[in-house]
């Protein structure tokens, strides 16, 4: 598979985006708006000249400030798929597809997303999911050498959006693209790609597998990013191998991490544990929180419960059988083993 | 209305015929035409620039293409003398290319894109304006370069737009008098428009000055019918079957 080397500086409003990266699978920039994920694109794209900086794709240079070399767009063989799609309003489904096919023929792909029968229709007649799968057969049919994806579920419904990543996920199995996509929603660059980097104004705050994020956030931001709980306190050395954390709100907490000083305690909600009674005798868990039960959402099979500072999930059978009701008091219990500490 | 009250349609039609009215014609829409032409093909990527690049001294550019616009066309008139006239700025040399401006046809084709260019340019940069610039780009980066995606997407995009500056910009070319007839003069077939032909008759025979004159109410609202049509006309699309297709 080939590898697209990136590696520039482009000054933003209110921070400069520096960026090194060598993406061949899929890489997922996730990061909160505004943090420069589009611009990253737009310059590999050729759409934004940077500062300074390189790009080439194996032994082709696309990118080179430094001998004042630039590839213009059109040459550059990326197939973008915009965020709102960009699609022309003014050509059929067909015609934009054979936008830029250059002669070649587009019914296959047609075929493959799902829209010959939509050939005729215009974009504005079309759905959202329907919109993005014309996108990225425009965007395939250029035949590209890298995939450039912008936010590309951020436009769908919730209904539509779990049935898109699922498909999303498998065509860039198959495709063998190197391909760089921007979100801002962790779920989905982790359901998508095979390495994901966190981009906090202009910069890449941790870079890694999804799971090894998961694993060992770097820092508070990339753990509450990536969906765990962040609850602040002090560290200081406990009885025997075991760090103790003396919550703001007094109560004290254990890790196996090991650290000093103000620290932010992570847990991801798939770690704690929801009970209505605490029974320290029988709980190989050390760490307990009790507080007032907050919402309960249910996403797909499971639920999401609130316990005082700390979101909790447990399957729907779990909240049915302890019958969970918000206003209640529960104590939410996860291991030592589970609970890292990152710095503040 | 008062111009049709006044005589009878046979009248008006008789006069038509009379030399003085088809002469002025012939001219009136050949230097419309060229006018046209000319305003078209520089205004329209004049107005590509101004609507898509920032760059110093654009807003002068955009006043100096607007001027004409609050000129009083007597001014305009002295202005292209000025600059045009056997001794005006660029007279020297245009005498030493062998070129004399002053009164002839290209005066007129002249005066006419002057006056009449900031009504296409202004409403060609706001249609170039509200093209999306996403879609530039994306036309872009499926392999189109700058001239193909301007053919293929921009001017689509804002060929309304365009269309109903044009429509404007000609029926104010057509109406043209005051720096035509400083800059032109009025010599019958050659440079003696319509409105400059209606302002000699009024003085020599009136039916004809109101014949020409109901020609040009005539032609500037055929004119404004077709920009009606043209701004309602929509591509046939298949409809409703698909614009509330569930999203799936």
């Amino acid at each position: 598979m080939a590898t697209l080397q990136t590696d520039f500086t482009l000054p933003l409003r209110a921070f400069a985006l520096e960026l090194a990266l060598d993406v061949s699978r899929t890489v997922a920039l996730v990061g909160p708006s505004g943090a420069g994920k589009t611009s990253v694109l737009r310059v590999v794209a050729g759409l934004v000249e940077p500062e300074r900086g390189r790009i080439c794709l194996d032994g082709e240079r696309w990118l080179d400030t430094a001998r004042g070399f630039s590839l213009p767009p059109e040459r550059r063989r990326v197939g973008l798929v915009f965020q709102d799609y960009a699609l022309f309003p003014h050509l059929s489904v067909r015609a934009n597809v054979a936008f830029g096919a250059q002669g070649r023929p587009v019914d296959a792909l047609l075929e493959r997303f799902r829209i010959r029968h939509l050939a005729a229709a215009h974009p504005r007649e079309l759905s959202g999911g329907e919109r993005q799968r014309v996108a990225l057969a425009r965007a395939l049919a250029r035949d590209p050498a890298v995939l450039l994806l912008d936010e590309p579920l951020a436009a769908l419904d919730t209904h539509t959006k779990a049935e898109v990543r699922h498909e999303l996920a498998e065509l860039l199995r198959e495709l063998e693209l190197p391909a760089l996509l921007v979100t801002h929603d962790y779920e989905d660059a982790a359901a998508l790609a095979d390495e994901v980097g966190v981009l906090v104004d202009g910069r890449l705050r941790q870079f890694g597998s999804p799971a090894e994020l998961v694993a060992r956030p770097q820092d508070a931001f990339v753990a509450s990013f990536t969906g765990a709980n962040l609850l602040r306190g002090r560290a200081r050395r406990g009885e025997g191998a075991l760090t103790a954390i003396r919550l703001e709100s007094g109560e004290d907490l254990y890790s196996v991490d090991e650290a000093e000083g103000d620290v932010g305690v992570v847990v991801y909600p798939w770690e704690v544990s929801v009970a209505r009674r605490h029974a320290p005798d029988a709980d190989s868990a050390l760490n307990v929180v009790r507080g007032q039960v907050g919402s309960l959402v249910e996403v797909a099979n499971r639920v999401r419960v609130r316990v005082g500072p700390l979101t909790a999930e447990v399957t729907a059978a779990s909240a049915a059988r302890l019958e969970l009701a918000a206003g209640g008091v529960a104590y939410a219990t996860f291991k030592a083993t589970g609970t890292r500490l990152v710095p503040l | 209305m008062a111009i049709f009250a006044r005589v009878s349609p046979g009248q008006l039609v008789a006069q038509l015929s009379r030399p003085v009215v088809t002469d002025a014609l012939l001219v009136s829409l050949k230097t419309s035409a060229i006018a046209q032409a000319l305003v078209l093909l520089l205004g329209t990527p004049a107005a590509y620039l101004l609507a898509t690049r920032r760059f110093r001294g654009r807003s002068l550019a955009v006043v100096l293409v607007e001027l004409p616009l609050v000129l009083p066309p007597a001014v305009a008139g002295i202005g292209l003398i000025a600059a045009f006239g056997r001794l005006g700025l660029l007279g020297g040399t245009l005498d030493a290319l062998g070129v004399q401006l002053g009164l002839t046809q290209a005066a007129v084709v002249i005066a006419v894109a002057y006056v009449a260019s900031p009504f296409y340019v202004r409403q060609a940069i706001a249609a170039f304006e509200a093209v999306d610039p996403n879609l530039v780009a994306a036309s872009r980066t499926l392999g189109a370069g700058r001239a193909r995606t301007f053919f293929r997407v921009v001017l689509p995009l804002a060929r309304r737009g365009l269309a109903a500056g044009e429509a404007l910009s000609f029926a104010r070319g057509l109406g043209e008098f005051g720096a035509t007839i400083m800059f032109a003069g009025s010599l019958q077939g050659v440079t003696e428009t319509l409105p400059v032909a209606i302002y000699q008759e009024f003085n020599r025979n009136f039916t004809t000055a109101l014949a020409m004159s109901a020609l040009l109410v005539v032609v500037s609202g055929a004119l404004l019918v077709a920009l009606r049509l043209t701004l309602q006309w929509q591509p046939s699309r298949p409809t409703s079957r698909f614009l509330f297709a569930p999203s799936r």
